[in-house]
């Protein structure tokens, strides 16, 4: 009977998460409409543009995709460190120097476009390892707050890739500020003519499976999760605790720079970033819709890539600005975050389901 | 060598580093009052930022930079109070909370800034004013100190009064009291009848008017327009002037001039050959280098 | 007594209190209050006392029962309005913001203002100042709470309830922190406060305290108030065979104990706390395969800090441990399991278990590296069969190893700990209050396996402070009473609770030779 009580009780909790979640989209949606009827007189047809707005070509679509590709790899990194419970947001310095690094070994790397590619990302993971590495290990080290350390090295990273940007890969020709052109055939190619999309989406694909299983399958996985949960319970347990919790820095890292390498390699042929990318935030906003679940990250990925291509195409409708997309990912995360949000409800229910089952009724 | 003394040893360096230090102090002021309250605030970035877009549209279209600097505390205060609602009534995490709330402050102001001026990187468009720069009578006659201390905003004679303002209020008045309980001792406080969550949201509302503030004298003051994601990482640096002064009035604002002297310098050495990208850097290596000095210096206290 | 009821201040009358876990704290509780008295109130872990107090300062609500204030009905729902009614209380675990001074702390939530808006620091000295000199207090008020020491601390709270109005104090344990001299010194300050009228209620075990200063003593026993006694009437001997007293007598059947090889050894091991208190004092043991050894004592008196510092998680200031003759070299839990020691912590929440994690990850998270395919992969297949089987041998209530740690009772948590150490490759369990606050059938499920495991050779440590679980279950038996081995008794069967209360509670105390044995 208790058994049967668990059973049941764990299933509504499951429902119940769905429904938070589906309420809170639908309370963001509608508090952005307030702020949108009054900047436009048509808060409707804007509303209709964003939603229909990726489907309006093919091209559009495609946009969809490939937005999203950057930003699961950018929801993976983050997750592999919030998974150990670091507060590490270097993933944006990562990715960032990853792109530059990528875009440097396409530049002059004399090799065969096949294996300046493959190592054109791997020396990208390396930057971003390093990148999260700092705030890493002098959280190890020294207990220093990973967080604002991690914020400022960000800008560290965006100042430096710059410096090393106009140091060795500037094209003076070139009228606007931007690298010298890629060696020929270094790139991730094009999958369907007369889009952008490019075999990046089978290497996110790859990482993101590579992530589910490191996480979930993986003896290193088991232990991150296990020092991420309850850090005491980790050392009782016998777990070398810092070791586990670098490692889900450097991880972390890897991915962004592999991320930014992607995306540099799949989306451009020259380096042309004057400014962060805000991938490093974005992974935080991912990491709470997905549940920091790698598995949920490119369904939230691709969730927040279409809001974005909509809310373009809606700026060019209906002359409303796409950052509206900025309040409602706030909102949405934030009512998802928010632990008390229809708790009372919540309760209410569960307390029902419990008191229905003393009462013999299955 | 010679350059950077050339740079330094100048009044224009010096009347440039107190400006460029009024938004840090402002900030890391609001930061300490939080973190002395048991917060990690780093919403104050984000505060900031819509504090400044507030206080020019106000002052454009209520009746001038008085207005705006009046919506602007206010406004900050609102943000301040509705991040404390999520992350204390409505139990988010803190820390997500904040870095949501950044990140819409970030689109939201380019939002309604394209919403009012049809422009998403500047409100040039708008004529908002300016708040008032203050000769100091006797001063301004000093040889090289009157140009380095008169004639500078308001807002930065403001910011020192602060820090003395917030000593008194932490150190010298019951709230301060409960203030540094809640913080440092959030079962004390409650165990005597007072309220940690009100107390929280008071220091959280007084951190909303310092950024607020902080806000104003960025588009009404540093210059007189807003700017896409003006602050650029000056609620952060707030935050590690915060940790780095150990979260006293005093201590924070030594640790502000710090990385105000970094930031001036990189504006002095712009003039020079130097590589520009590696001065701009520089305030942001400084609080680094700063916060990981101070995290080690704490660790072989602990030690001992 | 009837001639007493005039005076009787506090009165509680069939206080009933049961947690929502299902422990029943309080089962039949009556107590009565005298004005101006000293009033002990004594008993084992676990007999309710510290539940009672918290009814009596509004921070629980009892289930039935009445409470009487001066012969007024009072429900009393928030320490606030307990505060409000006269009655103060001094927390074992002090309540104080180590940053401010003792003045701050003082006055903190009332604070005199000046001008409306500051602190006048001038008056605040003057309270609190006053306030210690009027009850006899030496302290310096302007000194920050981080700079004094554990008996000044306990001042604090005594003063901060006293500037709130209490006449009625009540104070949990209040020796239990401090040093000989800082108890007298207590004990100096409390006869001064009965003298200005104030009545105290004093939780305590150590009788030969209750004896010294209190008028009264009540005895409480499984949740009940056993009886309320004059101290003058009666005698440490009879208090010691009121209180410690077993309920209902389980009997497990064990075989004869088969002492093996020297399994561990400690010797000399000493550790000092964070506040300077030294809670371990050269405790040197023995103990070999096939036995179970209980270290009996009330709690406080280090038995907790050997148990961490026997399974890595507390570092030693001096001794050393030696492991099959070896001695450590590496102190860390790691190291401690990998030489086949297990640990059941007391903690089972924040230290036995990741409570969001599944039953499975639970059990495996100490042995993560021998379920491996290829050397990284997780072996689901192999865990899954194992992690059926000890849910089954373990009796785990679930109905999946996947279901989360924190929808499962205390007891089934305790289970799926006891499924995660048991399970392992070990030579020495060391089992820290394994039974304590959970039911009696997993109680016994527990006590079963441990005897198991001594008959199929283990060495067994059991750390517990409830009587039964040491007669039940040890072959020899040790006292821990203020951070020492008091007593050493070679066979527990011969054993007498009235005995072994007396070492628990230091009225007696063996030589040295005796205690020696141990080791010798």
């Amino acid at each position: 009977m208790a058994m049967n009580m668990n059973a049941k009780v764990d299933r509504y909790n499951r429902y119940f998460s769905i429904i938070r979640f589906v309420v809170a989209v639908f309370i963001a949606f509608f508090i952005s409409f307030v702020i949108m009827a009054f900047s436009t007189e048509h808060p409707f047809s804007a509303l209709l543009n964003l939603f229909i707005g990726p489907f309006t070509t093919l091209r559009r679509f495609s946009t969809v995709l490939e937005t999203a590709i950057p930003l699961t790899f950018a929801g993976l990194s983050v997750c592999v460190m919030f998974k150990a419970r670091q507060f590490n947001l270097a993933s944006e310095g990562g990715f960032f120097l990853g792109a530059l690094t990528s875009a440097i070994v396409a530049i002059y790397m004399p090799l065969p476009p096949v294996l300046s590619i493959i190592l054109a990302l791997f020396l990208a993971g390396i930057v971003g390892s390093l990148v999260c590495g700092i705030p890493g290990i002098c959280k190890v080290k020294w207990n220093s707050s990973e967080l604002v350390l991690s914020l400022m090295l960000n800008y560290v990273a965006l100042y430096i890739g710059t410096f090393i940007f106009n140091q060795v890969a500037k094209d003076p020709s070139s009228a606007y500020s931007a690298s010298f052109p890629f060696r020929e055939g270094v790139n991730l190619g094009n999958l369907i003519p007369k889009t952008r999309l490019h075999y990046g989406i089978f290497l996110v694909a790859v990482f993101v499976v590579f992530t589910w299983q490191f996480i979930y399958k993986t003896k290193w996985g088991m232990k991150l999760r296990i020092v991420g949960e309850n850090l005491k319970f980790g050392k009782y347990v016998g777990i070398g605790t810092t070791g586990i919790i670098m490692m889900s820095q450097l991880l972390g890292g890897f991915i962004a720079g592999v991320g930014g390498g992607a995306e540099m390699l799949g989306m451009y042929s020259r380096f042309q970033w004057s400014a962060l990318p805000g991938y490093g935030f974005d992974g935080v906003v991912l990491n709470i819709l997905a549940k920091e679940n790698p598995a949920y990250i490119p369904i939230a990925a691709f969730a927040v890539a279409y809001l974005r291509i909509g809310a373009d195409y809606m700026y060019k409708k209906s002359d409303v600005a796409s950052e509206i997309v900025a309040i409602i990912e706030a909102l949405v995360i934030v009512l998802v975050a928010a632990n008390a949000f229809l708790e009372k409800y919540h309760h209410k229910v569960i307390t029902r389901v419990t008191a229905g089952d003393k009462g013999g009724k299955e | 060598m010679k350059t950077l003394v050339k740079v330094i040893f100048t009044s224009s360096f010096f009347y440039s580093l107190i400006r460029v230090a009024t938004p840090l102090v402002l900030a890391s002021l609001g930061a300490v009052i939080t973190s002395n309250a048991g917060i990690t605030n780093i919403g104050i970035e984000g505060i900031m930022l819509i504090s400044a877009l507030a206080g020019v549209f106000a002052s454009a279209f209520l009746g001038g930079p008085w207005v705006g600097l009046l919506v602007a505390i206010l406004v900050g205060v609102i943000c301040s109070l509705l991040i404390g609602y999520v992350s204390m009534s409505l139990k988010a995490d803190s820390v997500l909370t904040c870095i949501a709330f950044n990140t819409m402050a970030v689109g939201g102001t380019v939002y309604f800034m394209y919403a009012v001026v049809k422009d998403k990187g500047t409100t040039l468009a708008l004529d908002s004013g300016k708040l008032p720069s203050i000769p100091i009578p006797i001063i301004e006659e000093i040889p090289v100190l009157g140009k380095i201390l008169s004639n500078h905003n308001i807002l930065s004679y403001v910011s020192f009064f602060m820090v003395f303002v917030v000593y008194i209020l932490l150190y010298k008045t019951p709230l301060g009291l409960r203030i540094r309980s809640a913080g440092k001792d959030p079962k004390a406080l409650s165990s005597v009848g007072v309220s940690l969550l009100k107390t929280r949201y008071i220091a959280l509302a007084i951190s909303g008017v310092l950024g607020g503030i902080a806000g104003a004298f960025m588009s009404m003051g540093y210059v007189t327009w807003f700017s896409k994601n003006m602050t650029a990482g000056r609620g952060f640096i707030a935050l590690a002037a915060d940790a780095m002064g150990n979260s006293t009035p005093i201590g924070a604002t030594m640790a502000s001039l710090l990385f105000a002297v970094a930031e001036a310098l990189s504006y002095g050495l712009q003039v020079t050959t130097f590589p520009p990208e590696l001065v701009q850097m520089l305030p942001y290596m400084a609080t680094i280098v700063g916060l990981i000095l101070y995290s080690i210096k704490r660790n072989a206290d602990k030690a001992k | 007594m009837g001639d007493m009821n005039s005076k009787v201040v506090l009165k509680a009358e069939g206080i009933v209190k049961v947690y929502p876990n299902g422990v029943v704290a309080n089962k039949d509780v009556n107590l009565e209050i005298v004005a101006g008295e000293i009033h002990a109130l004594i008993g084992e872990n676990g007999a309710g006392k510290s539940t009672l107090m918290k009814i009596l300062f509004g921070m629980e609500q009892p289930e039935k029962g009445k409470i009487y204030l001066n012969g007024q009905e009072v429900t009393l729902d928030s320490p606030k309005k307990a505060i409000n009614l006269g009655i103060g209380m001094v927390h074992q675990h002090f309540m104080l913001v180590e940053s401010l001074t003792i003045a701050e702390n003082i006055v903190l939530g009332k604070e005199p203002k000046k001008n409306g808006f500051f602190l006048d620091r001038r008056e605040m000295l003057k309270i609190s100042s006053e306030v210690a000199e009027k009850y006899n207090f030496s302290i310096n008020v302007e000194e920050k709470i981080e700079n004094v020491s554990v008996g000044v601390k306990q001042e604090t709270e005594i003063l901060k309830a006293l500037v709130r109005g209490a006449k009625i104090l009540i104070l949990d344990e209040p020796t239990a922190v401090l040093t000989p001299q800082e108890t007298k010194n207590l004990f100096e300050e409390l006869r001064n406060l009965k003298k200005q009228g104030h009545t105290i209620i004093f939780i305590s075990h150590k009788l030969n305290e209750i004896m010294e200063i209190c008028d009264r003593v009540t005895i409480m026993r499984h949740g009940v108030t056993v009886e309320t006694k004059e101290v003058k009437d009666t005698s440490p001997a009879e208090i010691s065979s009121k209180m410690v007293g077993r309920d209902v007598v389980l009997h497990i059947d064990k075989l004869p104990a088969k002492k093996g090889e020297l399994c561990l050894e400690a010797k000399d091991l000493c550790y000092t706390n964070k506040l300077g208190k030294m809670m371990l004092d050269h405790v040197s043991f023995k103990l070999y395969a096939g036995e179970i050894v209980s270290v009996a004592g009330v709690e406080g008196n280090g038995q907790s800090e050997l148990a961490e510092i026997l399974s890595g998680m507390k570092e030693k200031n001096e001794g050393e441990i030696l492991i099959e003759n070896k001695r450590m070299q590496d102190y860390s839990p790691k190291a401690f399991r990998e030489k086949g020691v297990v640990y059941i912590p007391e903690d089972r929440m924040s230290v036995g278990s990741a409570e969001r994690m599944s039953i499975r990850d639970n059990i495996f998270a100490c042995k993560v590296d021998q379920y491996l395919k290829k050397n990284v992969f997780l072996d689901e297949s192999r865990m899954e069969k194992d992690a059926k089987k000890w849910i089954e041998d373990f009796q785990v209530l679930c109905f999946s190893s996947k279901q989360k740690v924190n929808m499962l009772s205390g007891g089934n948590i305790q289970k799926v700990v006891a499924a995660r150490e048991l399970t392992e490759d070990f030579k020495i369990i060391i089992a820290e209050q394994p039974t304590r606050g959970i039911d009696a059938g997993t109680s016994e499920l527990i006590r079963r396996k441990l005897i198991e495991f001594r008959d199929a050779g283990a060495a067994v440590l059991l750390i517990s402070a409830d009587l039964n679980e040491v007669f039940e279950l040890s072959d020899k038996c040790v006292v821990m009473w203020n951070g020492k081995i008091n007593a050493y008794f070679e066979d527990t069967a011969e054993l007498t609770e009235e005995e072994l209360g007396y070492y628990m509670l230091g009225v007696k105390n063996q030589s040295k030779e005796e205690v020696e044995k141990i080791w010798r």
